[in-house]
């Protein structure tokens, strides 16, 4: 690998279920690059978590709009931004509440942006004037970046 | 074509069901899970989930599982889950489905946990 990110992108329709072509070509990505199984795994259910909510909540499952997800590898890390066209996440994170849900204090739901923080290195969300995008990263040697 | 629905078997026997699910468990699996267990015997007091042959859950689908919980919570059913894989163990665990449902490897293990 050179030090110039190598990008592989696609273009997915608005329609849920798809979010599953984006795992799978993540998973594909990470595992040329050499990540364990169990980070495969993580990065698996971290896309397609910020898939769905790029389909559900940004691009409110207007299938003539598309979520497009490109897949930046490097010697360190692989980078995924899931970019829709909606306004972009405002809200702050919410952890979800085990007991308050199993009372019905709490929906069901709301789990995603949980395990997409939880299962990947680095989060970030970002809202532009064209569109808003999720840029998620795991990190070959984590440790090494927490050290430093 | 992009999901695989969610096919649920049921057995029955005595105050026992067990609840296999194959293909998909995501927000489309609703009728395949609740349904399913709106559908069993009155007398049944203790539940298995068999999740070894499910393909993809995501978080969703996981919010319908959370359901069953609630539902058999308040019916005082036991439920117990078995043939996750070791990352939807994970998952399990750090959403705290852990506190109201046990995770087993195999049913072996599941059914000596509702003896």
């Amino acid at each position: 690998m050179t030090e110039v990110p190598i990008i592989t992108e696609l273009r997915l329709p608005t329609r849920l279920g798809f979010e599953k072509v984006a795992m799978n070509t993540a998973a594909s990505v990470a595992s040329i690059m050499g990540f364990s199984e169990d980070r495969i795994d993580d990065l698996k259910t971290a896309v397609a978590e910020a898939c769905i909510n790029a389909i559900e909540h940004g691009n409110k499952l207007n299938e003539r709009l598309s979520v497009v997800v490109t897949l930046a590898m490097s010697e360190e890390a692989l980078e995924v931004k899931i970019r829709d066209q909606g306004g972009g996440v405002h809200a702050a994170m919410h952890v979800p509440d085990i007991d308050r849900k199993m009372r019905g204090e709490e929906d069901p739901r709301g789990m995603g942006m949980f395990l997409i923080q939880a299962l990947v290195d680095e989060v970030e969300y970002v809202s532009g004037r064209s569109g808003s995008y999720a840029r998620l990263v795991i990190r070959l040697n984590p440790e090494a970046v927490n050290k430093a | 074509m992009t999901v695989s629905p969610t096919k649920t078997k049921v057995e029955q026997n005595a105050d026992l069901a067990v609840m296999r699910f194959e293909g998909d468990i995501t927000s489309a699996s609703e009728q395949a899970v609740l349904g399913k267990y709106r559908g069993l015997n009155a007398p049944t007091k203790k539940i298995l989930l068999d999740f070894s042959k499910v393909s993809y859950l995501n978080s969703s689908g996981i919010a319908i599982v959370i359901q069953l919980l609630v539902a058999a919570n308040n019916a005082s059913q036991k439920v117990v889950c078995f043939g996750l894989s070791a990352h939807f163990v994970k998952v399990f665990t750090m959403l705290g489905l852990s506190k109201y449902t046990s995770l087993h490897g195999d049913e072996t293990a599941a059914r000596a946990a509702v003896v």
